[in-house]
């Protein structure tokens, strides 16, 4: 590439995907960010990963604009993803966070300098693990008449039966609002011990803030969101008790597959649980450790910058 | 290896899913929460400008369907 940054006058960019001890060259046929090729910065034992980036996107300015943009928000978050994702393959990788974005190879490799000792400890942190990430969903609908809140409303209803239409519309309402606070509970409740229960097999985890509806797609209550560092050994195992509960909190009753195959009665598993809401569990991963490298590392500086 | 074990690898072989594939929601969980994050005159940081999520949330909301119900919008706000 051409000059390497440290110049005032620039119309570029260097993209910043993730930072890893020096080891092969992972990922140099690798395109990232707006399909520009990627490439590594090395200084001591550590290797940043980077492309390069027009500034007419990604200088404060347009870039401001452009976040608005989902698509192209996504262009990015995949292009990014990809890079990551590969370098994470060949060894512990610690990614950046999405859109950091230096004025030059200069910066990056004084980075690397200056926090050396820091990203060293986070990639001990995630060596030999991966993240895998766990999602819980109740649909209030279906769970509310089988489940927690289907008594209470019915007899709720029953006994106000005599009641004028508006006077019965209102109760029922306020019934219905207690019983869907009543599975919101239990629902809270479930969520925590598969958050706890995970726990104890991950070396870290963590929950992320719901996901909106609109961006999952999915009108369910979403009750964990959580993400888990684990031993690439015990990943497995992991996985396997995440399919414990998702049988356990399926809420079937006798019969199922797991039936079938293991003999246990899942129905007393879901009790020795205590998944006692019907829940919908999925697995996602393994991912890079995105969820466990969220550092924030202060790089002061005497030149400006890219903005 | 338990039954069990062996079945949780079958499952944690299926989640492995290509770039592409991946829901763009889980990967923005990710790239906007997790991740070193750099400050400092060098780099142009989300960090710095805290845009993304702000932006990202206004976006949200302006597709958002208008069509939720109250007891939705009664319990929504205790998750967040």
């Amino acid at each position: 590439m051409g000059a390497d940054g440290s110049g005032a006058v620039a119309d570029s960019g260097i993209y910043l995907y993730a930072v890893t001890s020096e080891a092969g060259e992972a990922c140099l046929k690798l395109r990232g960010v707006l399909d520009a090729p990627v490439r590594k910065i090395s200084r001591g034992d550590l290797a940043a990963y980077v492309s390069t980036v027009p500034l007419d996107q990604f200088g404060e300015e347009p870039l401001g604009h452009l976040l608005e943009d989902l698509d192209w928000v996504g262009g990015v978050a995949r292009a990014h993803h990809r890079v990551v994702e590969s370098v994470a393959e060949a060894g512990p990788t610690a990614p950046v966070r999405l859109v950091t974005v230096y004025s030059g190879e200069e910066q990056v490799r004084e980075l690397l300098a200056r926090r050396h000792d820091d990203f060293l400890a986070v990639l001990s942190r995630v060596a030999g693990r991966r993240e895998w990430g766990v999602k819980a969903y109740v649909d209030p609908e279906s769970a509310s008449h089988a489940g927690v809140g289907g008594p209470a409303e019915r007899e709720t209803s029953r006994g106000q039966r005599a009641a004028r239409p508006g006077t019965a519309y209102l109760q029922r309402r306020k019934a219905n609002l207690r019983s869907r606070e009543d599975l919101w509970r239990h629902a809270v409740a479930c969520a925590e011990r598969l958050h706890a229960a995970l726990g104890e097999i991950a070396v870290a985890g963590r929950r992320h803030r719901p996901q909106d509806p609109q961006l999952s797609g999915r009108k369910e209550w979403m009750v964990l969101n959580g993400a888990y560092l684990v031993d690439e050994e015990r990943s497995a195992e992991f996985a396997a008790a995440v399919m414990a509960f998702r049988e356990a909190a399926a809420g079937a009753g006798p019969g199922t597959e797991a039936d079938a195959g293991d003999g246990a009665g899942v129905g007393e598993l879901g009790r020795v649980m205590g998944m006692d809401v019907s829940m919908d569990i999925e697995l996602t991963g393994p991912w890079a450790p995105y969820s466990f490298t969220a550092v924030e590392l202060e790089t002061g500086g005497r030149e400006g910058g890219a903005r | 290896m338990t039954p069990d074990i062996r079945r949780g690898a079958v499952l944690a072989e299926e989640g492995r899913l290509p770039p592409e594939r991946i829901a763009l929601v889980d990967l923005l969980d990710r790239l906007l929460a997790g991740g070193v994050v750099v400050t400092g005159e060098l780099v142009l940081s989300i960090a710095d400008i805290e845009l993304v999520r702000i932006s990202l949330r206004a976006l949200i909301a302006s597709v958002r369907a208008p069509d939720e119900t109250e007891t939705e919008a009664d319990y929504e706000p205790s998750w967040r």
